[in-house]
């Protein structure tokens, strides 16, 4: 008997069909519609609807002025094959954020780590002085005086003062020197997020896994770090790295502060910059939309590319 | 075997001394790297004129004084548009941008997290992959849009983008998915309570951690924003903006400069200061889970 009414049910369920199983839950939750209601319609018009708009637009040659042509691939085409300066700005943008994104990802998980290692009393202090940086706003620009191009830069002085170099160097005007310096600025700031998520992270690993590891023969740190610390945080290392590739590709103005725009022979001119000369200088914004586009298709590639190799870890 | 010694009745893995010296010098080092740039920076700020252009230069400031902070305060004085008015700007747009994100966000991370409806999945999985879309990429056709609405050159124009950030409804949801049981919510809900009313009675009382982070994040992101595409009229502007004018001022600001960049600092120092264990706490449910 109670077998005939369980089928029964499901012959019930079995006659809507999805759609209409779905209509009728959307009915029953229409509350939940209306309370996520004002924060996605903002999101989708200042977030998702300007990525949007920039693939559409990266089809014309809008330029704020005339009435938009479509000239479908061209602004591609010209950035690839026209554009020397672009090519040159995608091989910095991706050898900075090739550097900086695992470099600061890295340096804040071993921060982190280092700091769970020490007393818990002075944990906070220690904390403060690597994250402060990052929210510092414009004291970066410390760095310009510290490596000021005249003898007045600290820099300057010591290295002209013991002999090192016979003349004075113009850090952030020598195109030697820009990359260089613009990616150890890039990871002093860089210890934010992601690395306040390790830090907690490492301190919500369950205890009772350390004190089992150790019965079953975890002998030092680093296997402890390897075998249960990692496996066990992979969803703030999965965290921190989103968090490390936006920061990575997102330097521009950083760079822009310190070595003007552009930057002396383009040596630091990123995407963003170009990005930001075509669009914000000379208007050409079905160009840059162009520009953009490419720049989001590099960070998807990469975010998927972290993804993959994070999964693998402790396995 | 491993070595194995007991702390208060618990099995703790033994530490060598080498290990924990090693780990020592290396965070010392690195501290030193982060630290010693913030120190010039604040030196700088309270050497005198004759020191900031001496040669040789010196690391460290020898006779401390105010008067850098002093001319930072005559100089916001000559402005043509009074500064407490770029002060007012800032707190304005900082505090509205907020609150209403906090409110917003919040709302949404709650149904997203405790309520199972078609969507709210999907919902979630694109603001997780939007983390990563930084507002620069998109300035340019944020500007199309906002001039479409017509907000440009208003208050709203940094406001209303900021109701929507998506880090904030990213922890918020976070947190709540740990910190909220469903089984509180469920007795709620039996007792007659409307969905309104749990969110708002029930689960917010328990995520005060992550509203303080809502609150910081965004005040921090609003409060360092300069000079905004979207914003032209000089009245309207932030108080990062109009210190950066002072920054610009060359060789004979040079003093007011550093004592400025001190100031802009210290206020997100201090936020983070009194609200860090409250971070560190919302942070712990901050991991990704696909």
């Amino acid at each position: 008997m109670s077998n005939k009414t369980a089928q029964k049910k499901a012959v019930s369920r079995k006659d809507m069909t999805m759609r209409q199983w779905i209509w009728k839950e959307m009915k029953r939750n229409w509350v939940a519609y209306v309370m996520v209601a004002p924060y996605m319609i903002i999101f989708l018009l200042f977030t998702i609807l300007p990525v949007v708009l920039s693939v559409v637009i990266s089809f014309t040659d809008f330029n704020m002025l005339e009435m938009p042509n479509i000239v479908f691939f061209d602004n591609y085409i010209n950035l690839f094959f026209d554009d020397d300066i672009f090519l040159t700005a995608c091989t910095n943008t991706l050898i900075f954020a090739g550097i900086v994104g695992p470099a600061s990802y890295l340096l804040s998980f071993l921060v982190a780590w280092f700091i769970n290692e020490i007393p818990p009393k002075i944990r906070a202090l220690v904390t403060l002085v690597f994250y402060a940086p990052s929210i510092s706003g414009q004291v970066f620009m410390v760095w310009q005086t510290l490596f000021a191009s005249d003898s007045y830069g600290w820099v300057n002085a010591i290295l002209l003062k013991y002999s090192i170099i016979p003349t004075e160097i113009p850090f952030f005007q020598d195109a030697a020197y820009v990359m260089p310096l613009c990616i150890v600025v890039a990871l002093w700031t860089s210890l934010g997020t992601a690395f306040l998520s390790f830090i907690a992270g490492l301190q919500g690993v369950d205890r009772s896994l350390y004190e089992a590891g150790a019965v079953d023969g975890v002998r030092n740190r680093w296997q402890e770090l390897y075998y249960i610390t990692l496996p066990s945080m992979k969803p703030q290392l999965m965290f921190g790295a989103v968090m490390a590739i936006t920061g990575a590709f997102g330097f521009g103005s950083i760079v822009t502060a310190l070595c003007g725009f552009p930057s002396v022979e383009y040596s630091a001119h990123t995407i963003m910059h170009h990005l930001e000369d075509y669009g914000n200088i000379r208007y050409e914004i079905g160009y840059s939309s162009a520009i953009a586009v490419v720049l989001f298709a590099i960070m998807v590639g990469a975010n998927g590319l972290v993804k993959k190799i994070i999964s693998k870890v402790g396995t | 075997m491993a070595k194995l010694r007991t702390r208060n009745h618990k099995v703790v893995l033994a530490r060598s001394a080498g290990g924990d010296a090693g780990i020592t010098f290396l965070l010392v080092i690195l501290g030193v790297f982060m630290f010693l740039p913030m120190v010039y920076a604040i030196s700088q700020s309270l050497k005198p004129l004759d020191e900031l252009w001496m040669y040789p230069p010196r690391f460290l400031v020898q006779k401390i004084t105010g008067y850098n902070y002093k001319s930072l305060f005559m100089l916001m004085g000559t402005n043509w548009v009074p500064f407490s008015r770029y002060i007012f700007n800032t707190v304005l747009t900082s505090v509205g941008g907020t609150f209403g994100h906090l409110f917003i966000a919040s709302l949404a991370a709650y149904t997203m997290a405790k309520i199972r409806f078609p969507g709210g999945q999907l919902m979630f999985q694109t603001v997780q992959t939007s983390l990563m879309f930084n507002s620069t990429v998109t300035a340019i056709t944020s500007f199309i849009l906002l001039s479409a609405f017509k907000m440009l050159d208003t208050y709203w124009a940094i406001i209303v983008p900021a109701w929507g950030s998506t880090l904030g409804l990213y922890l918020m949801k976070q947190f709540m998915d740990t910190n909220v049981p469903d089984t509180v919510l469920e007795s709620a809900r039996l007792d007659g309570a409307g969905e309104l009313r749990t969110y708002w009675v029930i689960a917010m009382p328990m995520v005060k951690p992550a509203w303080l982070t809502l609150i910081v994040y965004s005040f921090q992101a609003l409060w360092q924003q300069g000079a905004s595409n979207y914003i032209h009229s000089e009245e309207l502007k932030s108080l990062n903006y109009a210190i950066g004018q002072i920054t610009a001022g060359g060789i004979k600001r040079a003093g007011a400069a550093a004592a400025a960049q001190v100031v802009m600092m210290l206020v997100p120092v201090l936020v983070f200061v009194f609200s860090q264990s409250n971070i560190v706490e919302t942070m712990g449910s901050s991991g990704m889970k696909d």
